[in-house]
Protein backbone atom coordinates (compact mmCIF):
# COMPACT_ATOMS: atom_id res chain seq x y z
CA UNK A 1 0.00 0.00 0.00
CA UNK A 2 1.62 3.40 -0.92
CA UNK A 3 2.23 6.05 1.69
CA UNK A 4 0.20 8.60 -0.42
CA UNK A 5 -3.32 6.82 -0.40
CA UNK A 6 -5.75 7.33 2.40
CA UNK A 7 -5.56 4.87 5.19
CA UNK A 8 -8.80 3.43 4.63
CA UNK A 9 -8.43 2.41 1.18
CA UNK A 10 -7.62 -1.36 1.30
CA UNK A 11 -8.96 -1.57 4.90
CA UNK A 12 -12.34 -1.83 4.69
CA UNK A 13 -13.34 -0.94 1.61
CA UNK A 14 -15.65 1.97 2.82
CA UNK A 15 -14.95 5.39 2.25
CA UNK A 16 -14.84 7.43 5.83
CA UNK A 17 -17.98 7.94 7.44
CA UNK A 18 -18.44 12.05 7.21
CA UNK A 19 -20.58 12.05 10.13
CA UNK A 20 -23.29 14.32 11.38
CA UNK A 21 -24.91 15.13 8.04
CA UNK A 22 -25.75 18.91 8.99
CA UNK A 23 -21.85 19.36 9.99
CA UNK A 24 -20.50 21.98 7.70
CA UNK A 25 -17.68 20.54 5.43
CA UNK A 26 -14.71 22.12 4.18
CA UNK A 27 -13.90 21.92 0.78
CA UNK A 28 -10.33 22.28 -0.09
CA UNK A 29 -9.69 25.37 -0.58
CA UNK A 30 -9.43 26.39 -4.69
CA UNK A 31 -7.50 29.41 -5.98
CA UNK A 32 -9.98 29.69 -8.73
CA UNK A 33 -11.32 33.39 -8.16
CA UNK A 34 -8.29 35.48 -8.05
CA UNK A 35 -7.59 39.00 -9.69
CA UNK A 36 -4.16 40.40 -10.65
CA UNK A 37 -3.97 43.83 -13.38
CA UNK A 38 -4.88 42.10 -16.63
CA UNK A 39 -6.26 38.87 -15.79
CA UNK A 40 -9.56 37.53 -13.50
CA UNK A 41 -9.42 33.87 -12.62
CA UNK A 42 -13.24 33.07 -13.28
CA UNK A 43 -13.92 29.39 -12.30
CA UNK A 44 -16.98 27.78 -14.42
CA UNK A 45 -18.80 25.15 -12.94
CA UNK A 46 -18.47 21.97 -11.45
CA UNK A 47 -22.64 23.07 -11.20
CA UNK A 48 -23.29 25.35 -13.85
CA UNK A 49 -26.17 24.45 -16.54
CA UNK A 50 -23.70 24.53 -19.87
CA UNK A 51 -20.94 22.23 -18.50
CA UNK A 52 -23.03 19.36 -19.31
CA UNK A 53 -22.33 17.61 -16.17
CA UNK A 54 -19.80 18.09 -13.85
CA UNK A 55 -17.24 19.90 -15.77
CA UNK A 56 -15.12 22.83 -13.90
CA UNK A 57 -13.51 25.32 -16.52
CA UNK A 58 -10.95 27.66 -14.96
CA UNK A 59 -10.91 30.77 -17.23
CA UNK A 60 -8.35 33.59 -17.32
CA UNK A 61 -10.52 36.13 -19.07
CA UNK A 62 -9.38 39.99 -19.61
CA UNK A 63 -13.13 41.66 -19.57
CA UNK A 64 -15.47 39.62 -21.86
CA UNK A 65 -11.99 37.64 -23.61
CA UNK A 66 -11.34 34.40 -22.56
CA UNK A 67 -7.18 34.27 -22.53
CA UNK A 68 -7.23 30.78 -21.38
CA UNK A 69 -9.46 27.95 -20.32
CA UNK A 70 -8.16 24.65 -18.41
CA UNK A 71 -10.61 22.04 -18.30
CA UNK A 72 -10.46 20.48 -14.66
CA UNK A 73 -11.83 17.38 -14.79
CA UNK A 74 -12.32 14.30 -12.31
CA UNK A 75 -15.52 15.20 -10.42
CA UNK A 76 -17.16 11.65 -11.70
CA UNK A 77 -14.37 9.94 -11.18
CA UNK A 78 -16.16 6.29 -10.50
CA UNK A 79 -13.30 3.78 -10.43
CA UNK A 80 -15.26 1.98 -13.22
CA UNK A 81 -12.13 -0.03 -14.88
CA UNK A 82 -11.00 -0.57 -11.36
CA UNK A 83 -14.62 -1.94 -10.47
CA UNK A 84 -14.71 -4.30 -13.96
CA UNK A 85 -11.36 -5.72 -13.07
CA UNK A 86 -13.47 -7.43 -9.96
CA UNK A 87 -16.63 -8.96 -11.73
CA UNK A 88 -16.80 -11.70 -14.53
CA UNK A 89 -16.68 -11.14 -18.02
CA UNK A 90 -20.41 -10.70 -18.91
CA UNK A 91 -20.87 -8.94 -15.32
CA UNK A 92 -17.99 -6.24 -15.95
CA UNK A 93 -20.76 -5.26 -19.02
CA UNK A 94 -23.18 -3.67 -16.68
CA UNK A 95 -20.35 -1.11 -15.03
CA UNK A 96 -19.06 -0.35 -18.94
CA UNK A 97 -22.62 0.50 -19.61
CA UNK A 98 -22.41 3.42 -17.24
CA UNK A 99 -19.34 5.00 -18.39
CA UNK A 100 -20.92 6.92 -21.71
CA UNK A 101 -24.47 6.92 -20.34
CA UNK A 102 -25.85 8.51 -23.10
CA UNK A 103 -25.03 5.90 -25.47
CA UNK A 104 -24.64 2.62 -23.24
CA UNK A 105 -24.84 0.14 -25.91
CA UNK A 106 -21.96 1.58 -27.83
CA UNK A 107 -20.07 0.84 -24.36
CA UNK A 108 -21.12 -2.40 -24.62
CA UNK A 109 -20.32 -3.26 -28.22
CA UNK A 110 -16.75 -2.16 -27.92
CA UNK A 111 -15.90 -4.51 -24.81
CA UNK A 112 -17.79 -7.64 -26.25
CA UNK A 113 -15.87 -7.06 -29.60
CA UNK A 114 -12.81 -7.20 -27.61
CA UNK A 115 -13.34 -9.87 -25.68
CA UNK A 116 -14.98 -12.17 -28.58
CA UNK A 117 -11.47 -11.39 -30.03
CA UNK A 118 -9.81 -12.63 -27.08
CA UNK A 119 -12.13 -16.05 -27.41
CA UNK A 120 -11.61 -16.50 -30.98
CA UNK A 121 -15.36 -16.26 -31.46
CA UNK A 122 -15.58 -13.09 -33.68
CA UNK A 123 -16.92 -14.48 -37.05
CA UNK A 124 -19.25 -17.11 -35.04
CA UNK A 125 -21.61 -14.53 -33.42
CA UNK A 126 -25.03 -15.04 -35.20
CA UNK A 127 -25.88 -13.00 -38.36
CA UNK A 128 -29.15 -11.70 -36.04
CA UNK A 129 -27.48 -11.27 -33.31
CA UNK A 130 -24.95 -8.77 -34.96
CA UNK A 131 -27.63 -6.90 -36.85
CA UNK A 132 -29.92 -6.76 -33.74
CA UNK A 133 -26.76 -4.68 -32.45
CA UNK A 134 -26.16 -2.66 -35.48
CA UNK A 135 -29.66 -1.80 -35.29
CA UNK A 136 -29.40 -1.04 -31.40
CA UNK A 137 -26.08 0.95 -31.83
CA UNK A 138 -27.50 3.16 -34.29
CA UNK A 139 -30.64 3.38 -32.11
CA UNK A 140 -28.47 4.91 -28.92
CA UNK A 141 -26.72 6.98 -31.85
CA UNK A 142 -29.56 9.17 -32.53
CA UNK A 143 -31.12 9.09 -28.83
CA UNK A 144 -27.20 10.88 -28.12
CA UNK A 145 -27.55 12.81 -30.91
CA UNK A 146 -30.92 13.95 -29.25
CA UNK A 147 -29.93 14.43 -25.68
CA UNK A 148 -27.03 16.86 -27.43
CA UNK A 149 -28.90 19.10 -29.72
CA UNK A 150 -31.73 19.58 -26.99
CA UNK A 151 -28.96 20.56 -24.26
CA UNK A 152 -27.15 22.24 -26.95
CA UNK A 153 -29.91 24.28 -28.02
CA UNK A 154 -30.89 25.02 -24.14
CA UNK A 155 -27.41 26.88 -23.45
CA UNK A 156 -28.09 29.11 -26.71
CA UNK A 157 -31.22 30.11 -25.29
CA UNK A 158 -33.64 27.69 -27.55
CA UNK A 159 -35.89 25.37 -25.37
CA UNK A 160 -38.32 24.04 -27.65
CA UNK A 161 -36.08 22.18 -29.86
CA UNK A 162 -35.41 20.28 -26.46
CA UNK A 163 -39.23 19.11 -26.22
CA UNK A 164 -38.60 18.10 -29.88
CA UNK A 165 -35.53 15.86 -29.58
CA UNK A 166 -37.07 14.45 -26.42
CA UNK A 167 -39.99 13.50 -28.40
CA UNK A 168 -37.99 11.53 -30.58
CA UNK A 169 -35.49 10.03 -28.20
CA UNK A 170 -38.58 8.69 -25.93
CA UNK A 171 -39.79 7.23 -29.09
CA UNK A 172 -37.25 5.50 -29.50
CA UNK A 173 -36.04 4.70 -25.85
CA UNK A 174 -40.06 3.14 -25.51
CA UNK A 175 -38.43 0.79 -28.42
CA UNK A 176 -34.57 -0.20 -26.48
CA UNK A 177 -37.21 -0.61 -23.53
CA UNK A 178 -39.74 -2.91 -24.92
CA UNK A 179 -36.07 -5.31 -26.11
CA UNK A 180 -34.08 -4.88 -23.20
CA UNK A 181 -35.97 -3.86 -20.44
CA UNK A 182 -34.83 -0.52 -19.65
CA UNK A 183 -34.74 2.86 -20.73
CA UNK A 184 -30.78 3.72 -19.94
CA UNK A 185 -27.76 1.15 -19.11
CA UNK A 186 -29.85 -1.35 -20.47
CA UNK A 187 -26.42 -3.87 -21.05
CA UNK A 188 -28.43 -5.69 -23.93
CA UNK A 189 -24.82 -6.82 -25.47
CA UNK A 190 -22.98 -10.31 -23.90
CA UNK A 191 -20.05 -11.70 -25.21
CA UNK A 192 -21.12 -13.81 -27.95
CA UNK A 193 -24.43 -12.33 -28.48
CA UNK A 194 -27.14 -10.79 -26.98
CA UNK A 195 -28.66 -11.40 -23.88
CA UNK A 196 -32.84 -11.88 -25.64
CA UNK A 197 -34.79 -11.60 -28.97
CA UNK A 198 -37.02 -9.30 -29.97
CA UNK A 199 -40.27 -8.90 -28.75
CA UNK A 200 -43.52 -9.38 -30.38
CA UNK A 201 -44.57 -6.45 -31.76
CA UNK A 202 -41.43 -4.86 -32.13
CA UNK A 203 -40.83 -4.13 -35.69
CA UNK A 204 -44.25 -2.99 -36.69
CA UNK A 205 -43.69 0.06 -33.75
CA UNK A 206 -40.02 0.12 -35.19
CA UNK A 207 -41.65 0.67 -38.83
CA UNK A 208 -43.93 3.62 -36.84
CA UNK A 209 -40.72 5.16 -35.38
CA UNK A 210 -39.30 5.21 -39.06
CA UNK A 211 -42.46 6.97 -40.41
CA UNK A 212 -42.07 9.61 -38.29
CA UNK A 213 -38.66 10.09 -38.14
CA UNK A 214 -38.17 12.49 -41.18
CA UNK A 215 -41.02 14.81 -40.18
CA UNK A 216 -39.08 15.27 -36.91
CA UNK A 217 -35.82 15.95 -38.18
CA UNK A 218 -37.22 18.54 -40.91
CA UNK A 219 -39.03 20.29 -37.70
CA UNK A 220 -35.85 20.43 -36.05
CA UNK A 221 -33.61 21.41 -38.89
CA UNK A 222 -36.46 24.21 -39.49
CA UNK A 223 -35.83 25.08 -35.87
CA UNK A 224 -32.62 25.38 -36.09
CA UNK A 225 -30.83 25.48 -38.74
CA UNK A 226 -31.61 28.43 -40.80
CA UNK A 227 -32.24 30.78 -37.72
CA UNK A 228 -30.45 33.52 -37.31
CA UNK A 229 -29.41 33.80 -33.73
CA UNK A 230 -28.10 30.15 -34.11
CA UNK A 231 -26.23 30.82 -37.23
CA UNK A 232 -25.11 34.16 -35.19
CA UNK A 233 -23.56 32.40 -32.43
CA UNK A 234 -22.16 28.99 -34.26
CA UNK A 235 -20.90 30.11 -37.58
CA UNK A 236 -17.35 30.70 -37.03
CA UNK A 237 -16.67 29.68 -33.74
CA UNK A 238 -14.43 27.17 -32.33
CA UNK A 239 -12.63 26.62 -35.76
CA UNK A 240 -10.60 23.20 -35.34
CA UNK A 241 -8.20 22.49 -38.24
CA UNK A 242 -7.56 18.71 -39.61
CA UNK A 243 -4.00 19.13 -38.24
CA UNK A 244 -5.38 20.52 -34.91
CA UNK A 245 -7.65 17.48 -34.91
CA UNK A 246 -6.23 14.83 -35.93
CA UNK A 247 -3.06 15.69 -33.22
CA UNK A 248 -5.53 16.28 -30.36
CA UNK A 249 -6.78 13.04 -31.52
CA UNK A 250 -10.31 13.99 -31.78
CA UNK A 251 -12.65 11.21 -33.12
CA UNK A 252 -16.05 11.46 -34.42
CA UNK A 253 -18.30 13.93 -35.41
CA UNK A 254 -15.67 16.71 -34.26
CA UNK A 255 -13.62 15.69 -36.55
CA UNK A 256 -15.14 15.00 -39.45
CA UNK A 257 -16.77 18.43 -39.15
CA UNK A 258 -12.67 19.15 -39.92
CA UNK A 259 -12.60 17.38 -42.99
CA UNK A 260 -11.23 14.30 -41.79
CA UNK A 261 -13.58 11.17 -43.28
CA UNK A 262 -12.81 8.45 -40.27
CA UNK A 263 -15.18 6.45 -39.43
CA UNK A 264 -14.50 3.55 -38.43
CA UNK A 265 -17.84 1.78 -39.32
CA UNK A 266 -16.63 2.78 -43.14
CA UNK A 267 -12.49 2.23 -42.66
CA UNK A 268 -12.91 -1.10 -40.01
CA UNK A 269 -16.41 -2.70 -40.97
CA UNK A 270 -17.55 -5.13 -38.01
CA UNK A 271 -21.18 -6.42 -37.54
CA UNK A 272 -22.52 -6.45 -41.04
CA UNK A 273 -21.57 -2.77 -41.32
CA UNK A 274 -20.09 -3.53 -44.74
CA UNK A 275 -23.64 -4.25 -46.04
CA UNK A 276 -25.25 -0.90 -45.57
CA UNK A 277 -25.40 1.82 -47.57
CA UNK A 278 -24.49 4.99 -46.00
CA UNK A 279 -22.40 7.84 -46.22
CA UNK A 280 -20.37 9.67 -43.48
CA UNK A 281 -20.77 13.08 -43.19
CA UNK A 282 -18.31 15.52 -42.92
CA UNK A 283 -17.47 19.39 -43.09
CA UNK A 284 -15.01 21.46 -43.86
CA UNK A 285 -15.36 24.24 -41.87
CA UNK A 286 -14.39 23.10 -38.62
CA UNK A 287 -16.54 25.30 -36.62
CA UNK A 288 -19.47 24.81 -34.28
CA UNK A 289 -21.66 25.58 -36.67
CA UNK A 290 -20.01 22.75 -39.06
CA UNK A 291 -20.36 20.10 -35.92
CA UNK A 292 -24.11 20.50 -35.57
CA UNK A 293 -24.84 19.91 -39.40
CA UNK A 294 -22.28 16.76 -39.17
CA UNK A 295 -24.62 15.10 -36.43
CA UNK A 296 -28.01 15.99 -37.85
CA UNK A 297 -26.73 14.42 -41.08
CA UNK A 298 -26.02 11.22 -38.55
CA UNK A 299 -28.91 10.94 -37.44
CA UNK A 300 -30.34 10.64 -40.49
CA UNK A 301 -27.49 8.46 -41.69
CA UNK A 302 -27.96 6.28 -38.70
CA UNK A 303 -32.12 5.80 -39.61
CA UNK A 304 -31.09 4.91 -42.92
CA UNK A 305 -28.91 2.36 -41.48
CA UNK A 306 -31.81 1.00 -39.12
CA UNK A 307 -34.22 0.76 -42.00
CA UNK A 308 -31.69 -1.63 -44.21
CA UNK A 309 -31.60 -3.78 -41.18
CA UNK A 310 -35.19 -3.97 -40.67
CA UNK A 311 -35.45 -4.74 -44.20
CA UNK A 312 -32.80 -7.90 -43.71
CA UNK A 313 -32.90 -8.78 -40.49
CA UNK A 314 -32.53 -12.83 -40.69
CA UNK A 315 -34.36 -15.09 -38.61
CA UNK A 316 -31.95 -17.30 -36.53
CA UNK A 317 -30.20 -17.92 -33.41
CA UNK A 318 -29.21 -14.84 -30.83
CA UNK A 319 -26.44 -16.26 -29.16
CA UNK A 320 -23.49 -18.34 -30.16
CA UNK A 321 -23.06 -21.85 -30.07
CA UNK A 322 -20.16 -22.21 -27.66
CA UNK A 323 -20.90 -24.06 -25.20
CA UNK A 324 -18.17 -22.59 -22.71
CA UNK A 325 -19.50 -18.90 -23.49
CA UNK A 326 -23.46 -18.93 -24.19
CA UNK A 327 -25.85 -20.07 -21.26
CA UNK A 328 -28.09 -23.53 -22.32
CA UNK A 329 -31.65 -22.60 -23.78
CA UNK A 330 -33.71 -21.74 -20.58
CA UNK A 331 -36.17 -24.73 -21.35
CA UNK A 332 -33.52 -27.42 -20.95
CA UNK A 333 -32.70 -26.56 -18.14
CA UNK A 334 -35.64 -27.83 -16.69
CA UNK A 335 -35.42 -31.16 -18.37
CA UNK A 336 -31.74 -31.69 -18.10
CA UNK A 337 -29.67 -32.08 -14.96
CA UNK A 338 -26.08 -31.42 -17.23
CA UNK A 339 -27.83 -28.09 -18.74
CA UNK A 340 -28.74 -27.10 -14.96
CA UNK A 341 -25.17 -27.53 -14.11
CA UNK A 342 -24.00 -25.94 -16.93
CA UNK A 343 -25.90 -22.74 -16.02
CA UNK A 344 -24.89 -22.95 -12.52
CA UNK A 345 -21.55 -23.10 -13.22
CA UNK A 346 -21.75 -20.28 -16.23
CA UNK A 347 -23.69 -18.23 -13.60
CA UNK A 348 -21.57 -18.96 -10.75
CA UNK A 349 -18.00 -19.07 -11.64
CA UNK A 350 -18.35 -17.08 -15.06
CA UNK A 351 -16.12 -18.19 -17.94
CA UNK A 352 -12.18 -18.08 -18.41
CA UNK A 353 -10.88 -16.17 -21.57
CA UNK A 354 -7.49 -17.00 -22.41
CA UNK A 355 -4.24 -14.82 -21.76
CA UNK A 356 -3.67 -12.03 -24.09
CA UNK A 357 -4.36 -8.77 -24.86
CA UNK A 358 -6.66 -7.10 -27.53
CA UNK A 359 -8.47 -3.61 -28.58
CA UNK A 360 -12.13 -3.30 -29.38
CA UNK A 361 -13.60 -0.35 -30.57
CA UNK A 362 -16.57 0.55 -32.17
CA UNK A 363 -17.55 4.33 -33.85
CA UNK A 364 -19.44 5.67 -30.86
CA UNK A 365 -21.78 8.82 -31.21
CA UNK A 366 -18.95 10.85 -30.06
CA UNK A 367 -15.87 9.12 -31.63
CA UNK A 368 -14.08 6.22 -31.56
CA UNK A 369 -14.82 4.37 -28.13
CA UNK A 370 -12.06 1.02 -27.39
CA UNK A 371 -11.44 -1.12 -25.02
CA UNK A 372 -7.71 -2.54 -24.70
CA UNK A 373 -8.57 -5.16 -22.45
CA UNK A 374 -5.57 -7.73 -20.94
CA UNK A 375 -6.50 -10.82 -19.98
CA UNK A 376 -4.56 -13.46 -17.44
CA UNK A 377 -6.85 -16.76 -18.15
CA UNK A 378 -9.14 -15.81 -15.17
CA UNK A 379 -12.83 -14.95 -15.09
CA UNK A 380 -12.49 -11.69 -14.73
CA UNK A 381 -10.50 -9.66 -16.55
CA UNK A 382 -6.79 -8.17 -15.28
CA UNK A 383 -7.31 -5.07 -16.61
CA UNK A 384 -9.55 -3.18 -19.03
CA UNK A 385 -8.62 0.41 -20.21
CA UNK A 386 -10.81 2.68 -22.03
CA UNK A 387 -10.34 5.06 -24.66
CA UNK A 388 -13.41 7.69 -24.55
CA UNK A 389 -13.80 9.85 -26.87
CA UNK A 390 -15.19 12.50 -25.30
CA UNK A 391 -11.78 12.75 -22.83
CA UNK A 392 -9.99 13.22 -26.01
CA UNK A 393 -12.50 15.34 -27.84
CA UNK A 394 -12.58 17.81 -24.64
CA UNK A 395 -8.30 18.49 -24.93
CA UNK A 396 -9.69 20.35 -28.00
CA UNK A 397 -11.52 22.92 -25.91
CA UNK A 398 -8.21 24.87 -24.70
CA UNK A 399 -7.06 25.37 -27.93
CA UNK A 400 -9.88 26.91 -29.00
CA UNK A 401 -11.73 28.87 -26.33
CA UNK A 402 -8.63 31.04 -26.32
CA UNK A 403 -9.31 34.78 -27.86
CA UNK A 404 -13.30 34.00 -27.77
CA UNK A 405 -15.58 35.57 -25.73
CA UNK A 406 -17.22 34.01 -22.21
CA UNK A 407 -20.76 32.71 -23.96
CA UNK A 408 -18.43 31.31 -26.59
CA UNK A 409 -17.39 28.98 -24.41
CA UNK A 410 -20.53 27.49 -24.06
CA UNK A 411 -20.96 27.03 -27.47
CA UNK A 412 -17.53 25.24 -27.62
CA UNK A 413 -18.49 22.63 -24.97
CA UNK A 414 -21.63 21.75 -26.06
CA UNK A 415 -20.39 21.32 -29.63
CA UNK A 416 -17.59 18.81 -28.40
CA UNK A 417 -20.41 16.98 -26.91
CA UNK A 418 -18.50 15.20 -23.68
CA UNK A 419 -20.06 12.91 -21.01
CA UNK A 420 -18.39 13.16 -17.88
CA UNK A 421 -19.04 9.83 -16.83
CA UNK A 422 -16.75 9.02 -19.81
CA UNK A 423 -14.27 11.56 -19.01
CA UNK A 424 -14.10 10.96 -15.92
CA UNK A 425 -14.33 6.72 -15.35
CA UNK B 1 -59.13 26.13 3.59
CA UNK B 2 -63.06 27.60 3.43
CA UNK B 3 -64.52 29.50 1.27
CA UNK B 4 -67.25 31.93 2.56
CA UNK B 5 -70.38 33.33 0.64
CA UNK B 6 -68.68 36.44 -0.70
CA UNK B 7 -66.03 35.23 -2.91
CA UNK B 8 -63.84 35.53 0.28
CA UNK B 9 -61.10 32.85 1.19
CA UNK B 10 -60.30 31.79 5.33
CA UNK B 11 -57.61 29.77 5.60
CA UNK B 12 -54.73 29.94 8.23
CA UNK B 13 -51.26 31.45 7.06
CA UNK B 14 -49.46 28.23 7.86
CA UNK B 15 -51.88 26.35 5.51
CA UNK B 16 -51.69 29.06 3.32
CA UNK B 17 -48.00 29.20 3.04
CA UNK B 18 -47.89 24.89 3.04
CA UNK B 19 -50.09 25.28 -0.03
CA UNK B 20 -48.31 27.99 -1.83
CA UNK B 21 -44.67 26.02 -0.75
CA UNK B 22 -45.92 22.96 -2.15
CA UNK B 23 -47.02 24.23 -5.55
CA UNK B 24 -43.98 26.01 -6.27
CA UNK B 25 -41.04 23.17 -5.71
CA UNK B 26 -38.76 24.53 -7.69
CA UNK B 27 -35.60 22.00 -8.29
CA UNK B 28 -31.73 23.33 -8.65
CA UNK B 29 -29.97 22.65 -12.24
CA UNK B 30 -27.36 20.38 -10.92
CA UNK B 31 -26.79 16.94 -13.17
CA UNK B 32 -24.41 14.94 -12.05
CA UNK B 33 -24.37 11.48 -13.85
CA UNK B 34 -27.07 8.77 -15.27
CA UNK B 35 -29.94 9.94 -13.72
CA UNK B 36 -29.47 13.75 -14.66
CA UNK B 37 -30.59 12.88 -17.94
CA UNK B 38 -33.75 11.11 -16.70
CA UNK B 39 -33.75 14.29 -14.30
CA UNK B 40 -33.49 16.58 -17.61
CA UNK B 41 -36.34 15.26 -19.36
CA UNK B 42 -38.89 15.60 -16.54
CA UNK B 43 -39.98 19.20 -17.84
CA UNK B 44 -40.17 18.01 -21.10
CA UNK B 45 -44.22 17.37 -22.55
CA UNK B 46 -44.26 13.92 -22.26
CA UNK B 47 -43.76 13.96 -17.94
CA UNK B 48 -44.14 17.60 -17.51
CA UNK B 49 -43.49 18.94 -13.82
CA UNK B 50 -45.20 22.47 -14.91
CA UNK B 51 -48.45 20.46 -14.25
CA UNK B 52 -47.48 20.52 -10.16
CA UNK B 53 -45.87 23.78 -10.38
CA UNK B 54 -41.82 22.47 -10.30
CA UNK B 55 -40.97 23.62 -14.27
CA UNK B 56 -38.67 25.98 -13.33
CA UNK B 57 -35.14 24.81 -12.89
CA UNK B 58 -33.05 26.83 -11.10
CA UNK B 59 -29.03 27.52 -12.08
CA UNK B 60 -28.39 29.01 -8.86
CA UNK B 61 -28.92 27.23 -5.87
CA UNK B 62 -29.86 30.92 -3.73
CA UNK B 63 -33.18 30.39 -5.68
CA UNK B 64 -33.59 26.73 -5.67
CA UNK B 65 -36.06 24.86 -3.26
CA UNK B 66 -34.90 21.14 -4.10
CA UNK B 67 -32.08 19.56 -4.47
CA UNK B 68 -31.99 16.66 -6.87
CA UNK B 69 -29.36 14.08 -6.51
CA UNK B 70 -28.86 12.68 -9.67
CA UNK B 71 -26.43 10.05 -9.75
CA UNK B 72 -23.15 8.93 -7.98
CA UNK B 73 -21.13 11.27 -5.85
CA UNK B 74 -17.39 10.65 -6.13
CA UNK B 75 -15.51 11.95 -3.24
CA UNK B 76 -14.04 15.05 -5.06
CA UNK B 77 -17.88 16.07 -5.57
CA UNK B 78 -19.29 15.82 -2.01
CA UNK B 79 -17.91 18.76 -0.70
CA UNK B 80 -19.49 20.75 -3.48
CA UNK B 81 -22.71 19.18 -2.89
CA UNK B 82 -22.81 20.16 0.34
CA UNK B 83 -21.82 23.59 0.05
CA UNK B 84 -24.44 23.60 -3.03
CA UNK B 85 -26.79 22.45 -0.03
CA UNK B 86 -25.38 25.08 2.09
CA UNK B 87 -26.23 27.87 -0.13
CA UNK B 88 -29.73 26.97 -0.51
CA UNK B 89 -32.14 28.81 1.46
CA UNK B 90 -34.60 27.69 3.74
CA UNK B 91 -36.76 25.67 3.87
CA UNK B 92 -35.25 23.25 1.26
CA UNK B 93 -35.59 19.47 0.06
CA UNK B 94 -33.47 16.71 -1.03
CA UNK B 95 -34.07 14.17 -3.84
CA UNK B 96 -31.30 11.25 -3.50
CA UNK B 97 -31.93 9.65 -7.34
CA UNK B 98 -30.98 6.46 -7.90
CA UNK B 99 -29.01 3.98 -6.36
CA UNK B 100 -25.45 5.51 -6.80
CA UNK B 101 -26.92 8.68 -4.75
CA UNK B 102 -28.69 6.83 -2.18
CA UNK B 103 -25.91 3.84 -1.38
CA UNK B 104 -23.34 3.92 -3.79
CA UNK B 105 -24.86 1.53 -5.94
CA UNK B 106 -22.85 -1.22 -8.11
CA UNK B 107 -20.21 1.40 -7.30
CA UNK B 108 -18.64 -0.25 -4.02
CA UNK B 109 -14.93 1.53 -4.12
CA UNK B 110 -12.61 4.00 -3.43
CA UNK B 111 -14.10 6.76 -5.50
CA UNK B 112 -17.31 6.99 -4.88
CA UNK B 113 -19.60 8.78 -1.83
CA UNK B 114 -21.41 5.56 -0.20
CA UNK B 115 -24.71 7.25 0.02
CA UNK B 116 -25.21 10.56 -0.19
CA UNK B 117 -27.24 10.86 3.88
CA UNK B 118 -23.40 10.91 4.66
CA UNK B 119 -23.09 15.02 3.56
CA UNK B 120 -26.60 15.84 2.94
CA UNK B 121 -29.99 15.20 4.67
CA UNK B 122 -32.42 13.20 2.55
CA UNK B 123 -35.93 13.79 2.18
CA UNK B 124 -36.91 10.88 -0.37
CA UNK B 125 -35.39 8.13 -1.78
CA UNK B 126 -36.02 6.54 -5.50
CA UNK B 127 -34.79 3.45 -5.71
CA UNK B 128 -33.29 2.71 -9.72
CA UNK B 129 -30.71 2.63 -11.85
CA UNK B 130 -31.35 5.21 -13.15
CA UNK B 131 -34.98 5.57 -12.15
CA UNK B 132 -38.08 6.25 -14.37
CA UNK B 133 -38.87 10.24 -15.15
CA UNK B 134 -42.13 8.46 -13.59
CA UNK B 135 -40.26 7.33 -10.58
CA UNK B 136 -38.97 11.16 -10.19
CA UNK B 137 -42.41 12.73 -10.38
CA UNK B 138 -43.64 10.64 -7.90
CA UNK B 139 -40.73 11.65 -5.49
CA UNK B 140 -41.61 15.28 -6.01
CA UNK B 141 -45.22 14.76 -5.36
CA UNK B 142 -43.89 13.29 -2.33
CA UNK B 143 -41.45 15.64 -1.26
CA UNK B 144 -45.33 18.30 -1.90
CA UNK B 145 -47.26 15.70 0.42
CA UNK B 146 -44.65 16.50 2.76
CA UNK B 147 -44.50 19.83 2.76
CA UNK B 148 -48.45 19.98 3.36
CA UNK B 149 -48.50 18.05 6.46
CA UNK B 150 -45.02 19.06 7.74
CA UNK B 151 -43.14 15.79 7.91
CA UNK B 152 -39.57 15.35 7.13
CA UNK B 153 -37.12 13.08 6.26
CA UNK B 154 -36.34 9.05 4.91
CA UNK B 155 -39.22 8.49 2.53
CA UNK B 156 -38.44 5.52 0.84
CA UNK B 157 -40.17 6.40 -2.83
CA UNK B 158 -41.75 2.85 -3.42
CA UNK B 159 -43.71 2.51 -6.86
Amino acid sequence: MSDHLPDWIGSEGNPPNFGDPTAVLEPEPYEVVSRSDDEMVLSMGPQHPSTHGVLQVVLGIDGETVKRAEPEIGYLHTGIEKSAENLFWNQSLTVIDRMDYLAPLTNNFAFCRGVEKLLGITGQVPRRAQQIRVMMAEMTRITSHCIWLGTHAIDLGAISPFFFTVDLRENILDLIEAASGARMNMTYFRVGGINGDLPEGFLERLDEVIAKFPRRMRDLRDLLQKNPIWTDREVGVGVISAEDAVAWGLTGPSLRASGVAYDLRKIEPYSTYEEYEFDVPTRTEGDCYARFLVRLDEMEESMRIIEQVRKNLEPGPIMVNEPAVALPPKPSIGLSMESLIHHFKLVSEGFRVPAGDVYGAVEGPRGEIGYYIVSNGENRPWRVRTRPPSFYNLQALRKIAAGNLIADVVVMIGSLDPVFGEVDR
Amino acid sequence: MEMSANNLFLAKIDEAARWAQSSSVWPLTMGLACCAIEMMVIPAPQYDISRIGSEVFRSSPRQADLMIVSGRVSNKMAPIVRRLYDQMAEPKWVISMGACASSGGVFDNYAILQGIDQVVPVDVYVPGCPPTPDGLVYAINLIQQQIRTGGRGGIFARA
